[in-house]
């Protein structure tokens, strides 16, 4: 039956369920159960923020306590993917992809395509993606951008909790490498979740919000902050449909360009720094393939082209807010008379 | 509260259902009104839906701002006869605030319960505390929300449980025996769980063919029958809805296969389409739904056919169709024959008991009197 539970509960209960009805499927990561070579009490940490904590109780040696090497364990997990597991490796913070980049781009991603189809690399790295955290330039960027450009992957970054459980327990059943992204600003917020197990399609965008006016289009953290700006929107009569793109690769551009087909305009929000990011690209899509659709040029609300600041008034300044989000709309429809 | 004065409400379609919106009257203020008349349009996340009057009178007020969201059971409208003085039922507003505040709080018990029976661990409704007890059983795909319309109206007269059979809802996913047999026994099982000794069945689509084969069945068990859009009563099934629904796994695909369901198509929102597609993707329903349209409705052909043995029995039967009927022809209704009451809804489509709830309440209550 469904229940109120947070976005990190949501992500525990879908390793939980996996773990159950697969045993092929094994978790891996630095201090996901007490910290490797640590002593004291199993089970302390279940990661950095807690999220895998729990599950060490239920399920044991199936989780393992990496060293503080991405490339050896992120590479290990590729392996065993390729040997017929299905590994969940957590890697903190996506900033930190950096130091395994070669396991990542140029091994998993490409094994389906070097041995003719013949290999699979069913592996899902799970980290944490953006700002708001207090977290400072290294450890608060949305580089979702970096994977949607590689070919054989696959990029997923939830909005809620709902869909958090159920992308992952797709990322998981899912036979190509898949990065996870988990927007830490969203680990508290809760939705209706079921208890049962579900799987959401990769390549499905939901719109969470009907409208005629403008096409908001955004994933993650964005999602909520485009609902608040099309609240606002609407008290001064215009009416904002909001399309959360859920997955990132595969992307579900007929949703888009239906939307923007009805709405005439478009509005891309993308924490990402703003160069060739998604916010880019979903720009470049519509401009291209709904061109006669479109009453006024598209608009991007993204990060400034910056590092996150560690100045918490910078740093809220920095993540695309509601309020920036209203006013790029009114580029789009020119100056509206607020109704109050 | 004076009683001369009969409020109209938000009304509360739904287990989840906190608040809902007017989209506009139907009938201006001043209007004379009748039991059964639409007054007013109402949308919630889920469905779109009309309010009926209760009473005979006068529309006196008009107080549901249309584009206005309300709270269940928030007063939107105020029907009196003429010779009601304009300052009583201006009272009458000022004071119903207070009392639907008071009223609030009752609303907190748990409105669904789960049961552990043979069949699994089913999840049920129930509602009145009446000497009689009556059953509704949704059909294919469906769960005990499809009578979200019916079930208070109902209760007003008997005890009344919905429950969602194996395989629906947020019932077990399993299916021991995919066929009219195993679900009657799942709903005998439930039965026997609840010491439901005997009960009126009301089942639709699929669940009244279930409710005619426990009745056949287990004959001392059934009081009545109601059978709505019931499937059992004829060959034919429209395929392009039963596959349709099995197959659709997305919302572009599901859509047109819901509108199906309705005499008017945009009955269907957005969010019942997420609701359903939030079903279909719990792990086990796919093939719970394949399972049960291959044993029943294979080629657009009903396998298990219960109208002639039904015409032979004395159970007290009541036949519901809908006129426009898209999932089921509506003539189906004539299969028992003149021994059953028969009655064939107007502009109602397959979902005839949200479509014309009030009709429909109004049958069963008479039917089960």
């Amino acid at each position: 039956m469904a229940r109120m539970i947070s976005y990190k509960q949501a992500i525990n209960e879908a390793l939980d369920l996996e773990m159950r009805r697969d045993p092929t499927v094994i978790l891996l990561g630095e201090d996901i159960v007490g910290g490797a070579g640590a002593p004291g009490e199993m089970d302390a940490w279940g990661g950095v923020l807690g999220v895998t904590k729990g599950l060490h109780a239920k399920h044991g040696n199936r989780l393992m306590d990496t060293p503080l090497s991405e490339s050896a364990y992120i590479g290990a997990a590729i392996g065993a993917a390729a040997c017929g597991m299905r590994p969940v490796a957590e890697l903190m913070f996506l900033d930190f992809m950096g130091v395994c980049f070669d396991q990542i781009f140029n091994q998993a991603a490409k094994f389906k395509y070097m041995f003719g189809g013949k290999a699979k690399t069913p592996v899902v790295i799970r980290a944490m993606v953006g700002a708001g955290f207090r977290a400072a330039a290294q450890h608060s960027q949305m580089l979702t951008p970096l994977f949607t450009h590689i070919p054989g992957l696959k990029v997923v970054c939830p909005s809620n909790a709902y869909d958090a459980k159920g992308l992952l327990i797709q990322a998981i059943r899912d036979d190509d490498p898949v990065i996870f992204c988990e927007h830490k600003a969203l680990y508290g917020s809760e939705a209706d979740v079921p208890e049962e197990s579900y799987a959401i399609p990769f390549g499905e965008a939901n719109i969470v919000r009907d409208g005629r006016d403008v096409t908001l289009v955004g994933y993650g953290l964005t999602v909520p902050r485009a609902l608040t700006a099309a609240d606002t929107l609407a008290r001064s009569g215009v009416s904002a449909e909001v399309i959360d793109l859920r997955t990132l690769s595969p992307i579900d551009w007929d949703t888009v360009i239906e939307s923007v087909e009805n709405t005439g305009r478009l509005v891309v929000i993308d924490e990402a720094n703003p160069r060739c990011s998604i916010a880019t690209d979903v720009a470049a899509y519509v401009a291209q393939n709904a061109f006669g659709a479109l009453k006024a040029a598209p608009q991007m609300v993204t990060a400034p082209h910056t590092p996150v600041p560690f100045s918490p008034v910078l740093e809220d300044l920095y993540i695309p807010s509601a309020d920036a989000i209203v006013a790029a709309v009114h580029k789009t429809t020119g100056p509206v008379k607020s109704a109050a | 509260m004076n009683e001369r004065i009969k409020p109209i409400v938000m009304p509360k379609w739904g287990l989840s259902m906190s608040e809902g919106k007017v989209t506009g009257w139907l009938k201006p203020a001043g209007s004379p009104v009748a039991p059964g008349d639409e007054i007013v349009e109402v949308e919630t996340d889920k469905i779109a839906g009309v309010v009926e009057a209760h009473e005979t009178g006068t529309l006196r007020r008009v107080i549901g701002e249309p584009d206005t969201v309300y709270p269940v059971k928030a007063l939107i409208g105020v029907i009196a006869d003429d010779e009601v003085p304009d300052a009583e039922i201006d009272a009458y507003v000022a004071e119903y605030a207070t009392q639907a505040a008071a009223e609030a709080a009752e609303e907190e018990a748990p409105r669904t319960h789960f049961i552990d029976t043979p069949a699994g661990r089913l999840r049920y409704a129930k509602r009145g505390e009446g000497a009689e007890n009556v059953i509704l059983i949704h059909g294919f795909g469906g769960d005990l929300d499809n009578w979200l319309f019916n079930i208070d109206a109902l209760a007003e007269a008997a005890t009344v449980y919905a429950l969602d059979l194996p395989g629906h809802g947020q019932s077990d996913k399993k299916l021991a025996d995919p066929s009219l047999k195993g679900l009657s026994a799942a709903l005998l099982g439930f039965m026997d769980a609840l010491d439901i000794a005997r009960a009126h069945l009301v089942g639709h689509s699929m669940g009244g063919a279930v409710a005619a084969r426990t009745a056949l069945d287990a004959p001392g068990r059934v009081a009545s029958v109601t059978l709505i859009g019931s499937a059992g009563l004829g060959d034919e099934i429209n395929a392009g809805y039963t596959d349709g629904f099995v197959q659709a796994s997305s919302r572009r695909e599901l859509k047109p296969v819901l509108e199906q369901l309705f005499h008017d198509p945009d009955t269907v929102t957005r969010q019942l389409v997420d609701d359903l597609l939030k079903y279909k993707r719990l792990d086990g329903v796919t093939e719970a739904l394949t399972a049960l349209s291959g044993a029943l409705f294979a080629g657009g052909r009903q396998a298990d056919q219960v109208a002639q043995a039904l015409a032979a029995t004395d159970v007290p039967a009541l036949v519901i169709f809908g006129a426009s009927d898209k999932v089921i022809p509506p003539d189906h209704a004539q299969a028992i024959g003149t021994r059953a009451t028969v009655e064939v809804i107007e502009d109602a489509g397959h979902m005839v008991q949200m479509e014309k709830a009030a009709r429909v309440n109004e049958l069963i209550l008479a039917h089960i009197a």
